[in-house]
C-alpha cells in the first residue's frame, strides 16, 4: 500500500508539490504550539499569530485572480472588507440565540464568503470586462467604495426590528433599550472572539485545498487557457465569461473568509485606511509579487516573511525600514536574478546529487 | 448535401470590403485548400467561420444547420475547430494539459467534484488522460506530454495545436497556414500527418497556405481569393493552370 502510494507521489508531480505545501503549514504550526507550549513565544509573536493566517488566506486568494486568472486586481480588501463585515454582523445578532461558538463561527464564516462571494460576481460582471490597468484601476476604486461605505453605515436593534442609517446613531429612531450593532466610523464594537490560531491554520488549509484542488482539475485548466490566450480558448470552446467569474468569486469569497477571521480575532472592527484600504490591497499583492506570480506556496511563505520581519526588527528601530527595504531587495533578487537562479539550481543539483543540471534555465 | 455551405459572405471593415461574395461547398471527407496572395482575405474569412467577425451579409450553414453570427464557443461547439496562423497556444500548460483544454466540453465533471476530489473527478481525468495521450501519439507527441508548450521546437508546436482542435471533435477543421515556416522535411511529414488525421479521424479539412507543393500535393479542391473576391474555384489541377490565376499569383 505504501509502495503503491509512493510511485504514484513519484510520478504525480502536482501532487507531490501540493503535499509539500500543506505539509508545510501543518508543521508550522506545530512548531508554533510546542513554541506556545514551552512558553518561549513572545506576546507580540502570540498576537501575530492569526494575523499571519489572514495574510496567508488573502496571499493564496489573490494568486489565485493575478497569477491562475491573470487578472490584475487590486481591490482584495474591499471582499475582505465585506467579509468581515458581514460575519461581524451576523456574530453580534446572534450572540444570544447561539450560544455555541463553534456553531456561530462556522455559520459566520459561510455567511462572510458567501457575501464577498456575491460582490465578487456583482463587481465581476461589469469589471472583468475590462483588462489590465483598467481593471486594476476599477477594482482599486471598489475596495475605496466599500470602505467608505461602511464608515457612514449606521445599524441598530431593536424590538421593532433593525434601523438603518447613514448619518447618524440618532438617526435610528431606536426605542430606549435599542442596540447599536454598525456605528459607523466607530464599526462594530464587541464582536465574540471566536477565532484563534487553529481555527486560522484550519482555514488556511481549507484554502489551499480549494485553490490547489481547483487548478489541478477542468474549471482550473479552462481558467489558465483564458489567462495564456483568451481567443485560443475562445476557440476550443471555453467560456470566457463563466470561467472568468468563477475565479474571481472564488478569489474574493476565500478574501472574504479572511475577513471572517479578521473580525473575530479583533475586539473592535474598524474600516480604516490601514486594515481594508488601499494599502492593504497593495501589500497583498506584494506577497503575491514576491512569492512568486502563480506559485500558491510562494505566496504563503512571502505573508509570512513579510509579516514577520518588520516586527522582528523592531528592537532596530531607526533602521527598521531600512533594512525591510534591502531585505525586499534582496529577495526579489534571489528570486529572479539569472544569475542567482543558475546558483539555485546548482544547489539544489548539489543537495540532490544527481545527474548534472543540464540547462541552467530559461532565461540563459 | 455538403458539410459546409456558405452563401453571399460578405464584410466590410468601415470603407473597405475585406470579403466579397464568397461562396464555397464542401463536401463531407474532402481536403479543401484556400489560397490566394498576401491580403486577399483568407484569415478573414476563417475569423467569419469561426464568429470572431461577425459578417455583414451572407449564410453559413454547417451540416444543415445555420451558424451564421454565432458565438466562437457556439460555433466551436456545432462541429469547426481551428489553428492559428501565428501559433496560439497555452504556453504555460504543458503539452498534454493543452489537449485536456480541448476535450473541455466532451469529458465533464463539476467543479465541486472537481474541487473535492470526488470519484466523477479521478473517473472522468482518467478517460481524459488517456484520450489526450491517444491524441498525442497520432501526432508523435506522447514522449513530450509533461513538457511545457511554450518549450515545443516550432514544428510540434503547430502539431500540437492541430492535436487540440481535433479533441474538440470537430466536423470541419480548419487550419490556418500549418506549414508556414517548416523547412521541406517538416512539409512533407506535415502532409502525411494530415492525410492520416483525414482517413482515421474521418475529417473534412479546410486550409489555407501558400506552399504551393503542399496545396497541390494534397488538396482535392481549391478555392482562389485575391482582393477578396473569389477568382477562381474548382479541382486543383486545373485552378493552378488557370491564366486567372498564375496572374494574380505571378503578375502579368
Amino acid at each position: 500500500m505504501k509502495t503503491a502510494f509512493m510511485t504514484k507521489l513519484r510520478s504525480n508531480k502536482a501532487l507531490k508539490s501540493n503535499l509539500i505545501t500543506f505539509g508545510m503549514v501543518i508543521i508550522a504550526y506545530i512548531l508554533m504550539e510546542i513554541l506556545m507550549a514551552a512558553g518561549v513565544l513572545s506576546n507580540l509573536l502570540k498576537g501575530l499569530l492569526v494575523p499571519l493566517c489572514v495574510y496567508a488566506i488573502l496571499a493564496v486568494s489573490l494568486n489565485l485572480t493575478v497569477g491562475i486568472l491573470g487578472e490584475l486586481s487590486l481591490g482584495h480588501a474591499g471582499f475582505m472588507c465585506v467579509g468581515a463585515f458581514s460575519s461581524a454582523f451576523f456574530s453580534k445578532c446572534m450572540q444570544e440565540a447561539i450560544p455555541i461558538a463553534g456553531v456561530r463561527f462556522t455559520l459566520a464564516i459561510l455567511i462572510g464568503a458567501l457575501c464577498a462571494g456575491l460582490f465578487g460576481i456583482l463587481i465581476g460582471i461589469p469589471v472583468l470586462r475590462l483588462k489590465g490597468d483598467y481593471l486594476a484601476i476599477v477594482t482599486l476604486a471598489f475596495g475605496e467604495i466599500i470602505k467608505n461605505l461602511v464608515n457612514i453605515l449606521y445599524i441598530g436593534i431593536d424590538e421593532n426590528g433593525f434601523h438603518f442609517s447613514t448619518k447618524s446613531s440618532l438617526e435610528l429612531n431606536m426605542s430606549e433599550n435599542g442596540k447599536i450593532i454598525i456605528q459607523g466610523a466607530q464599526g462594530i464594537t464587541g464582536t465574540p472572539n471566536d477565532s484563534g490560531f487553529t481555527v486560522g491554520i484550519l482555514l488556511l488549509l481549507i484554502t489551499l485545498f480549494i485553490v490547489l484542488n481547483l487548478i489541478h482539475s477542468r474549471d482550473g485548466r479552462a481558467i489558465m487557457a483564458i489567462r495564456d490566450n483568451t481567443i485560443a480558448a475562445e476557440s476550443v470552446g471555453i467560456n470566457i465569461t463563466k470561467y472568468k467569474l468563477m475565479a474571481f468569486s472564488i478569489s474574493a469569497a476565500l478574501a472574504g473568509v479572511a475577513g471572517v477571521l479578521y473580525a473575530h480575532n479583533i475586539s473592535t472592527l474598524t474600516a480604516l485606511p490601514k486594515n481594508f484600504g488601499y494599502n492593504m490591497s497593495i501589500m497583498i499583492l506584494v506577497f503575491v509579487v514576491l512569492g512568486g506570480v502563480g506559485n500558491i506556496r510562494g505566496s504563503i511563505i512571502a505573508a509570512v516573511i513579510l509579516t514577520l520581519l518588520p516586527e522582528l526588527l523592531r528592537g532596530l528601530n531607526d533602521y527598521r525600514m531600512l533594512i525591510y527595504a534591502v531585505v525586499l531587495i534582496a529577495m526579489m533578487l534571489f528570486n529572479w536574478a539569472p544569475s542567482c537562479i543558475r546558483w539555485r539550481e546548482k544547489m539544489t543539483y548539489w543537495l540532490k546529487s544527481k545527474k548534472p543540471v543540464k540547462n541552467s534555465g530559461k532565461e540563459a | 448535401m455538403a458539410l459546409l455551405e456558405v452563401r453571399n459572405l460578405g464584410i466590410s471593415f468601415g470603407g473597405l470590403r475585406a470579403v466579397d461574395d464568397f461562396n464555397i461547398n464542401i463536401e463531407k471527407g474532402c481536403l479543401y485548400g484556400l489560397i490566394g496572395p498576401n491580403g486577399a482575405g483568407k484569415t478573414t474569412v476563417f475569423n467569419l467561420l469561426t464568429g470572431v467577425y461577425k459578417p455583414s451579409e451572407g449564410i453559413i450553414t454547417l451540416d444543415g444547420k445555420d451558424i451564421t453570427g454565432k458565438k466562437t464557443i457556439d460555433i466551436n461547439r456545432a462541429g469547426i475547430a481551428r489553428t492559428f496562423q501565428n501559433i496560439r497556444l497555452f504556453k504555460e500548460l504543458t503539452v498534454a494539459e493543452n489537449v485536456k483544454v480541448g476535450l473541455h466540453n466532451h469529458m465533464k465533471y463539476s467543479t465541486l467534484e472537481g474541487i473535492l476530489r470526488l470519484p466523477g473527478y479521478r473517473a472522468v481525468e482518467k478517460q481524459m488522460q488517456e484520450r489526450a495521450m491517444e491524441l498525442l501519439k497520432v501526432f508523435d507527441l506522447d514522449q513530450e506530454a509533461d513538457v511545457l508548450a511554450s518549450n515545443l521546437p516550432y514544428g510540434k508546436q503547430r502539431k500540437l495545436e492541430i492535436a487540440r482542435a481535433l479533441a474538440t471533435k470537430p466536423k470541419l477543421l480548419l487550419l490556418d497556414e500549418p506549414a508556414a515556416g517548416m523547412n521541406p522535411n517538416e512539409t512533407q511529414e506535415l502532409m502525411d500527418t494530415i492525410r492520416f488525421v483525414r482517413e482515421n479521424f474521418d475529417m473534412t479539412i479546410l486550409l489555407i497556405e501558400h506552399d504551393m507543393r503542399l496545396v497541390s500535393g494534397i488538396c482535392e479542391e481549391l478555392t482562389v481569393l485575391n482582393f477578396g473576391r473569389m477568382l477562381c474555384q474548382g479541382k486543383t489541377a486545373e485552378v493552378l493552370n488557370n491564366p486567372e490565376v498564375i496572374k494574380a499569383y505571378l503578375g502579368e
